[in-house]
Order: C-alpha cells, then sequence, then structure tokens
C-alpha cells in the first residue's frame, strides 16, 4: 500500500477517534443525567414526577428507534444551525451526540436501576437528600456498570460514525465506502476494516478493565 | 429504672465526652406512638393495606424496647414512623418531644441525624471502605474532613474492627458487616438506635456478639434501642421492655420478665415456647400419662433474683415429701431469673392424692405459678 494511502487511512482514523470521542463525551453530559431521572423519577421514587418521566421515555424510546442514517438526514437543518454546515467530521458529531445520548441514558437507567434499593433507604435513613444520594450512593454503587455503559456506546458510536461518512462526514466509514467500495480496491477496505476491529477490541478491553477496577463487590484486595 | 439508666453515663469508650444534659428538663418518653394508624392504598389492583392500626404506647428514654411479631405483623412500618421513612395515614409519633411525622424536607433530615438505623442486610456501600461507609453520614452531615477522619477511628474501636479501616465490605463477615452497620448508625451521635432484624442473618454465635455490643452501646452511651425482631430469643437477650404486635396491633407489651412468665395472648405464647422451658424435654413428655402413677407431675415457673434456688429443698422439707426434679431450666431474662422447674410428688408413701394437693397449696404461697401436667408411673 502506497504512502498516502497509507496517509489517507491515518487521518480517516483521526477523524474517526475524533466524532467518537466528542460524541460519546457530550452523549455522557446529556445522557448520564437524563439516565439518572429516568431511573429515580417514577411513582414513589426519590424524584418521582411520572408524567415527565413516561414523556422522555417516549422520546428517548421515538429516537432509539428512528434508523441511524434517516435521523441524520431528518435532522440537517438542525445541524447546520449547531455546526454551520451539514459536511464533515464536526458537523457529523451533531447527529451522532443525538443519537448517542438516549442510547447512553437507557444503559444508565438500567445500571442505576441495579443499585440495591436498601442503600437509598439507608441514606435516606440518615438525613441524605436527594441529590447526596444521587452523587454518593447511585452514582458510586452503579459505576462498573457505568462504565461498562459508557463502552457499549462507544462501540455502537464507531459503528455509527461509518454510517456518516455515506454524507460526507468523513471518517474510516468514509474511506472504506469511497476507497473499497467505489473505486475497487480490496486492500483498502480490509485495512479499514482492520483498524475499527482493532478500534473496538481496544476499547472494550479498557472498558472492561476499568470496570473490573472499580467493582469492589467482589473480592479484591490492593 | 429508667433514671437510673440515664444518669449510668460513666466511662465512655469513645473519646469525646457526651453532653449530659439536665435530665428532669428531658420528656421521660423518647419516643411516642399516638393514636397511629398506617394504611396503604390499593395499588396497581392489589387492595390496600391496614398494616398499623390504634398504635398507642411510648418507649422510654434509655431503654431497650423488643418489638415482636410475626412477618406481615406491622413492624417494619413502625420502625420506620420513628425516623420518618414513613408518615402516619393518622395520629403522630413524637420523637425526643418533637413531632417528627410532621417534619419535611430539610427539617426532617435534620431531625433524622440523631436517629440511627441498623439493617438485616447491613445495606453497606460496597464501593466504600469500612471507613468510609461509617463516614458518609458525616459527610452527608457536613463534619470537616479531619472531624470524620477523628470520629471514624473512635467508632471503628469502639465496635472492636479497628484493623478494618481500609477494608471493603465484600472483604468483611457478617458480624463485621453489621459492626459497620453499627458505627454508621452511631456516627453523628444519635439518641435512638432503631434495628431493624439486626441480627436475622447472623449465625447465632455472631448473634450473641452483636446483641452484646447493643447492650454495651445502651449501657455506655444511654443510646435508646429500638429493636424490630421474629425472634423472642433476641429479646430474651437484650430487651427489657417487649411489644408484641399482631396484624398491626399490639397485642401485648410489658417488662420482658413479665411477658416471659405470663404470656396472655396466644402469639406472644407462641412465641414463647419456641424459645423456652415450655416444651418438655422428649423423654419426659413421652412419660406423662393422664392415669394416676407412682409420681404427680407439677410445673412450677419461677422467677426473681435467686429464683427457685431453695425452693425444692424447702418444699421437701416443710412437707416431708422425697420430691424429685425430673427437668429444669433457670434463665436471665430482661435482667431477672426465670426458670421452668418440673417436678415429681411421689404419691405413694405419704398419703395419696393429697400430696398433691399439699403441695400445690404450699406453692401458691409464693410468687410462682404451677400446674399439673400429668402423672409418671
Amino acid at each position: 500500500m502506497s504512502p498516502e494511502l497509507i496517509n489517507l487511512i491515518i487521518q480517516a482514523t483521526f477523524e474517526t477517534l475524533f466524532m467518537v470521542g466528542i460524541a460519546a463525551a457530550l452523549g455522557t453530559v446529556f445522557g448520564l443525567p437524563l439516565g439518572v431521572f429516568l431511573a429515580t423519577s417514577r411513582k414513589g421514587e426519590l424524584f418521582a414526577a411520572p408524567a415527565v418521566n413516561a414523556a422522555l421515555g417516549m422520546i428517548v424510546n421515538a429516537t432509539r428507534s428512528t434508523p441511524f442514517i434517516i435521523l441524520v438526514v431528518a435532522i440537517i437543518p438542525f445541524t447546520r444551525l449547531i455546526a454551520g454546515t451539514s459536511i464533515g467530521s464536526t458537523a457529523a458529531i451533531v447527529p451522532l451526540t443525538i443519537a448517542s445520548t438516549p442510547f447512553i441514558a437507557r444503559l444508565v437507567e438500567a445500571a442505576i436501576r441495579e443499585v440495591d434499593g436498601g442503600l437509598i433507604e439507608t441514606a435516606s435513613s440518615f438525613g441524605a437528600s436527594p441529590l447526596q444520594i444521587v452523587f454518593k450512593v447511585l452514582i458510586p454503587e452503579a459505576l462498573p456498570g457505568l462504565l461498562l455503559a459508557l463502552t457499549l456506546a462507544i462501540v455502537s458510536l464507531l459503528g455509527y460514525s461509518a454510517m456518516v461518512g455515506a454524507v460526507g462526514g468523513g471518517g474510516l466509514g468514509d474511506l472504506g465506502i469511497r476507497y473499497g467500495y467505489q473505486r475497487f480496491m480490496p486492500e483498502m477496505m480490509l485495512a479499514v476494516v482492520v483498524v475499527l476491529i482493532a478500534l473496538v477490541q481496544l476499547v472494550q478491553s479498557a472498558g472492561d478493565y476499568l470496570a473490573r477496577r472499580v467493582n469492589r463487590r467482589l473480592r479484591h484486595r490492593g | 429504672m429508667k433514671a437510673a439508666s440515664m444518669n449510668a453515663h460513666p466511662s465512655l469508650v469513645i473519646g469525646e465526652p457526651v453532653e449530659i444534659k439536665n435530665a428532669a428538663a428531658r420528656p421521660e418518653a423518647m419516643v411516642r406512638f399516638e393514636n397511629i394508624s398506617k394504611t396503604y392504598p390499593a395499588y396497581r389492583g392489589k387492595p390496600g393495606v391496614n398494616a398499623l392500626q390504634d398504635i398507642d404506647f411510648a418507649i422510654a428514654r434509655g431503654s431497650i424496647t423488643g418489638v415482636i411479631g410475626r412477618s406481615g405483623a406491622g413492624k417494619s412500618s413502625l420502625v420506620r414512623l420513628i425516623n420518618g421513612l414513613e408518615k402516619p395515614s393518622a395520629g403522630r409519633v413524637v420523637v425526643d418531644a418533637r413531632d417528627i411525622s410532621a417534619l419535611t424536607g430539610r427539617e426532617l433530615r435534620l431531625a433524622q441525624r440523631s436517629i440511627g438505623m441498623i439493617f438485616q442486610h447491613f445495606n453497606l456501600l460496597s464501593s466504600r471502605t469500612a471507613a468510609d461507609n461509617i463516614a458518609l453520614p458525616l459527610e452527608i452531615a457536613g463534619w470537616s474532613k479531619a472531624d470524620i477522619k477523628a470520629r471514624v477511628s473512635e467508632l471503628l474501636a469502639l465496635v472492636g474492627i479497628a484493623d478494618k479501616h481500609d477494608r471493603y465490605p465484600s472483604e468483611l463477615s457478617g458480624g463485621q458487616k453489621q459492626r459497620v452497620g453499627i458505627a454508621r448508625a452511631l456516627a453523628t451521635r444519635p439518641d435512638v438506635l432503631l434495628s431493624d432484624e439486626a441480627t436475622s442473618a447472623l449465625d447465632p454465635q455472631t448473634t450473641r456478639a452483636i446483641l452484646d455490643l447493643l447492650a454495651n452501646i445502651n449501657r455506655e452511651l444511654g443510646v435508646t434501642i429500638v429493636l424490630i425482631t421474629h425472634e423472642m430469643s433476641v429479646v430474651r437477650q437484650l430487651a427489657k421492655e417487649v411489644v408484641v404486635l399482631d396484624a398491626g396491633r399490639v397485642v401485648e407489651s410489658g417488662h420482658v420478665a413479665d411477658i416471659f412468665t405470663h404470656p396472655r395472648h396466644p402469639i406472644t405464647q407462641s412465641f414463647l415456647a419456641e424459645v423456652t422451658g415450655d416444651s418438655l424435654p422428649v423423654s419426659l413428655a413421652s412419660r406423662i400419662v393422664q392415669e394416676p402413677g407412682s409420681h404427680v407431675v407439677i410445673r412450677v415457673q419461677v422467677r426473681g433474683a435467686g429464683a427457685g434456688d431453695t425452693l425444692i429443698a424447702r418444699l421437701a422439707r416443710e412437707l416431708g415429701l422425697d420430691v424429685s426434679l425430673l427437668s429444669a431450666r433457670i434463665d436471665e431474662i430482661g435482667g431477672q431469673h426465670v426458670g421452668s422447674l418440673v417436678l415429681g410428688v411421689p404419691l405413694n408413701d405419704s398419703g395419696g392424692e393429697s400430696a398433691a394437693t399439699r403441695t400445690l397449696a404450699w406453692l401458691s404461697q409464693y410468687q410462682v405459678s404451677a400446674e399439673r401436667l400429668g402423672y409418671v408411673a
């Protein structure tokens, strides 16, 4: 493979990392509080607001059931409003964030619901406020699950980021389609797939490692 | 008795001296239930439940009160009314002269700091070490880092696990976890400690150690302890007062020693049968018959200091009977000796039935209850 092509792959890899990294960070910023709220706002819960919970749940479900490629196209005006353009890696961050937020929120909700309800009662019994319960009990106790959720979200975003290539988003997916598929360069397609597999592998291993580190529920010493 | 335990505030194990407030200025009752009822409304097709009805009693300051009942009797609801985790449907719960059932939000949270609670399953945060678990209520109360550190060390020493400072709950045994739970409950120096089946998940030996620790805490710190349990043995070992709950109502209450010797309600009797001498040794029970034999079998229940210690000797001497002791058991319950003696009174050598009648008449002049069980051959 020529140095030019290798350069293209390196550049596309950075574009992918940029898109996925920013979208995952923003998705967490929006998805984490949303997920915590979804997990604590049903009837009788910490921030009980059943109507708001149901409404947010429906919005989350609607966003999650929209095929990503349709979402990308459908929100082009919004993307342009936010990013100033609808083409390129920076613009691609908008749909990636919008798709990852409800996904992360549901994963966060599941992780928070895993926390033993007895711990909430315990913290209430010594006078903890709802926010103190979230920050001192729920999030620390759910941390292993939250890290695995974030890992899963990043891996999914790697897949989504390949799709934004189709609408000029740049990155590895874009490279694979344009060179590997449209210009009949199977070795390019292979290289892109190998890099993507390596990235997924890396992210998953890192996530598993961190989740294990913070999990004190099992044995553990030192 | 209350006054005595209040003044008994002497050598505290933990550092800072606890302020001894003027006893006269403080109400006698630490917790008072006033005409409480608690109803859970119908929800998702399940009918409503009357969890508690007509609850009206007081828990004395510095006492150890056991609330016993079968599961579903309402004891969990009762104990959660004390720290405001649940609100009564009617009536008031007054804790230390304050109507806790009327408090909400920040006021309630402040009041909750003076009421500690321990749980059957310990409810420790798996993500925090023993020390950090104990620190949690102090963090929530806004203590400084330095104060928290000093207080946590005191508490770990108080509950006897100073060496487990940096251990995570997954590295501790059940008894050690409950010690962390107790230290955490005591962190903010509460006046009341609520125990929700705190020993039900522990083996008998560990249970004994934890109950001893709670008794010490009551004695040394003067903390009022309210424990709910379904085990009479726990009440017997630790409590001075007992409240028996059944189907949401108090069916019997009083001093543990009184209830143990004179249980009136069938529920109480069934609880007692599980722990004490009501059940005769199998070998003896199988020998008792209703047709006259060589001995009349009389069960005598005695209590008080030195319960029954010279009773048999005096009985034998004064009535001239060769009384035999078929079975005996003496326990210490609520600080009193409580004994159950099964005597065999010989019929042949001293004039037939009259020996049994004379024995019962002689026993009736003492503070004992005696009953005829039958005969042995």
